[in-house]
């Protein structure tokens, strides 16, 4: 247990070195400067992806209408401090507790039935949500959107370059990861890794599952709601297609991707997604509109390649390597 | 704990690897469109929603441009200098669009950009242009986009509320007092109703019926049949396709007499052809691109369209459409400006500010340093359909 604690928080210092990388090579004209504002999405997306990540392999739910959280917490932040004149910051804690007390609404009764039914109730909820942002014109601006939203401020300092906003954004996606290793590591984790393993086995043991997979949804809706928000504040401008179905189903295939077996799997797809999202389309020339047939083939060959997804790819490999003709046993914690 | 080591590190490298690799692709991806160079070229962006949702509005302004800077070139360039386009696709996505400005702005350090194609994109850049202080000509039409003006940014299209004007100045010349406004539920539709029900109480027209439909809806039967029961003396329509084609032959199915007025959003063939024998005497206020030839001779526009109709049609073998005028007249705008300031970002902003009585495929600009919008409602002509055919009723 131990040193399994030593290897998360390892990975997440090396993860550090890497990221301090990026703005060494900016200044060094090694890497333009544009590619900063790819890598602020790539912190946004991580953001989410670990809360999903959490849900999908730790509660064993998986949700559909992630999107809706991001939105909520966009439309909250943005409400709040172009309306309502809303200090920065407390806009931002705004949209964390307004999306976590949605995602309880809707978890509460969905997630005492037994099977997949929070997949279709957080379909709807993305649906409902897309349908308000639109519809709902004296509060959100409907379609149009929202225009003005204020940068975010650190005392008087404005994030107005991409390279503040990379660091902010990142420390953030960072403390998000730490918590989310630290939940997992706790009392809370436990309990949830029997629930993975055996939900039957679970209840036996004295573990409430439901009021467990509830706390892991509205901490997933929360780190959600942070990313919306986050988001409002970096594009300063907001409308629904940003937050419609599509981009739920991105966010479930970051986590497939990348694996759903270790927290760091939500990282690598996030990464990965993000940079088919920016590049993709280039590399694809006349052929892309075709683009939805690349995720499906790059799902379609994780899935049947390496089911664990990439995260648990490399930790076989690594496992392959030390015992060398060995059997690789179960990935997993 | 050798092989934690190994974890560790193996996933430290393919995080790396990751990241990299989607930078490295697009690197080697971006997509130039070089011309020889004589003397240093001139710069521009292009940011268009070449594919996905906006793609039959963002392909013809592709086109247009490329076609524009290809004439300019071959005429020479500017001043000397041969006009380099870089031409990026969005989508459609705010997101998209971000990056695609950043990309334009900081890597490939154009000295001003066309585009883009929807408000959407337009308001989520808009900032960055005003940060990077790098002039956009936006090709989108929300009235947001100019209002409150930003220094940096200007638009090419002619705003919903002209196009309201002119249909409230043609119900005054037909003495009608009494109208049913019906609209798409979208940005655009919701747009329209805002406008009119501002300006109509000024000119004295009563709405007496708002009715909405969604973009995917394929039967508006109940909204018409609650105004057929109202004293409205005409309907007028707010939206882009299919949901327009659809009212206009549900109104004929229930045999309602009163005249059937669209928006400039449905100024297309598509309309024409949805609506089917609906669309007879179905009127519009419309720019004057789609009824150039019936122009009268001497009206400035006349000869410039008839140009870039024959150039365009030439040149891809397929009708012009109104966007593709959108971004004529950016990019004319902009070599305008380029031809009197020079490679100076700064002083590029000032001459598009400066752009006094350019005849445009939209109308004639009168920008200014409080309207960076530069059109008003002369910019629209009444239009009828008959025949399948567009015939001007009023210029």
């Amino acid at each position: 247990m131990k040193s399994l604690l030593k290897n998360d928080y390892g990975i997440l210092v090396a993860l550090m070195f890497v990221l301090a990388a990026p703005p060494i090579l900016v200044k060094f004209g090694a890497m333009n400067s544009y590619y900063i504002s790819i890598l602020i999405f790539m912190a946004l997306n991580t953001m989410i992806a670990v809360g999903l990540n959490l849900l999908v392999c730790h509660a064993g739910q998986i949700s559909l209408g992630h999107a809706a959280f991001y939105g909520i917490g966009a439309y909250t932040s943005a409400i709040l401090t172009v309306v309502y004149g809303c200090p920065l910051w407390v806009d931002v804690i705004a949209a964390m507790v307004l999306s976590g007390v949605i995602a309880y609404l809707v978890g509460a009764p969905t997630l005492k039935l037994k099977g997949h039914y929070l997949a279709v109730a957080t379909m709807g909820l993305g649906i409902i949500a897309f349908i308000v942002m639109n519809e709902w014109h004296s509060v959100t601006e409907g379609p149009s959107g929202i225009v003005g939203i204020p940068r975010l401020k650190i005392f008087e300092t404005v994030m107005r370059t991409d390279m503040q906003v990379y660091y902010l954004y990142w420390a953030i996606a960072l403390i998000v990861i730490l918590v989310a290793i630290n939940i997992l590591n706790s009392r809370v984790g436990r309990a949830l890794r029997a629930l993975h393993g055996s939900e039957t086995a679970a209840a036996a043991m004295g573990v409430n599952v439901n009021s467990y997979k509830l706390k892991v949804f509205v901490i997933s809706a929360v780190f959600a709601g942070l990313a919306g928000s986050l988001y409002a504040h970096y594009m300063t401008f907001i409308s629904p297609p940003s937050f419609g179905l599509q981009f739920s189903i991105m966010l479930v295939l970051m986590i497939i991707v990348g694996g759903a077996e270790t927290i760091w799997g939500a990282l690598i797809g996030a990464v990965l997604i993000t940079s088919m999202r920016a590049f993709l389309g280039e590399a694809l020339g006349a052929y892309k509109d075709y683009d939805v047939i690349v995720y499906g083939l790059v799902m379609m060959v994780v899935m049947i390649f390496i089911p664990a997804g990439l995260a648990g790819g490399v930790s076989i490999i690594a496992r392959k390597l030390k015992r060398g003709s060995a059997q690789p046993e179960e990935i997993g914690a | 704990m050798k092989s934690r080591l190994r974890m560790l590190c193996s996933l430290a490298i393919i995080t790396g690897l990751a990241m990299a690799a989607g930078l490295l692709a697009g690197c080697s991806q971006a997509k130039k469109e070089k011309v020889e160079e004589v003397k240093e070229p001139y710069k521009i962006g292009a940011i268009f929603a070449v594919t996905g949702r906006a793609a039959p509005l963002g392909e013809p302004e592709k086109e247009t441009a490329e076609m524009l800077v290809a004439q300019i070139n071959e005429a020479g360039g500017i001043n000397g200098h041969k006009l380099e386009l870089i031409v990026e696709d969005d989508e459609g996505d705010e997101t998209k669009s971000l990056m695609a400005a950043k990309k334009l702005i900081e890597k490939d350090q154009v000295l001003a950009v066309v585009g883009t194609t929807t408000s959407g994109t337009t308001l989520a850049i808009m900032k960055t242009f005003e940060e990077a202080q790098t002039p956009l000509v936006s090709c989108a039409a929300s009235v947001k986009i100019v209002e409150p003006v930003n220094p940096w940014v200007f638009k090419t299209p002619q705003s919903d509320r002209d196009a309201v004007l002119k249909i409230l100045e043609y119900l005054e010349a037909q003495g009608i007092n009494k109208i049913a406004f019906i609209n798409d539920s979208n940005a655009y539709g919701v747009s329209g109703k805002i406008e009119i029900e501002a300006l109509a109480p000024q000119r004295g027209v009563e709405i007496v019926a708002k009715e909405t439909f969604g973009g995917e809806d394929t039967d508006m039967t109940p909204q018409l049949t609650r105004i057929k029961g109202t004293k409205a003396q005409a309907v007028i329509c707010w939206g882009t396709n299919p949901g327009p084609a659809i009212v206009a032959r549900n109104m004929k199915q229930l045999k309602m007499s009163i005249p059937l007025i669209q928006s400039h959003g449905v100024a297309n063939a598509k309309f024409v052809e949805l609506a089917g024998d609906a669309a007879e005497g179905v009127l519009l206020p419309s720019g004057r691109l789609i009824v150039a030839e019936q122009l009268p001779d001497g009206h400035p526009q006349k000869q410039m369209l008839i140009d870039y109709k024959t150039a365009y049609t030439g040149k891809y073998n397929k009708p012009v459409s109104t966007f593709g005028g959108h971004a004529y007249d950016a990019i004319k705008i902009l070599a305008g400006a380029l031809e009197r300031g020079g490679a100076d970002k700064a002083k590029i902003r000032d001459e598009i500010e400066n752009t006094k009585n350019f005849v445009g495929t939209a109308g004639v600009f009168n920008y200014s340093p409080e309207d960076h919008y530069g059109l008003d409602v002369s910019a629209f002509s009444m239009v009828e359909i008959k025949g399948g055919q567009w015939q001007l009723v009023s210029e």
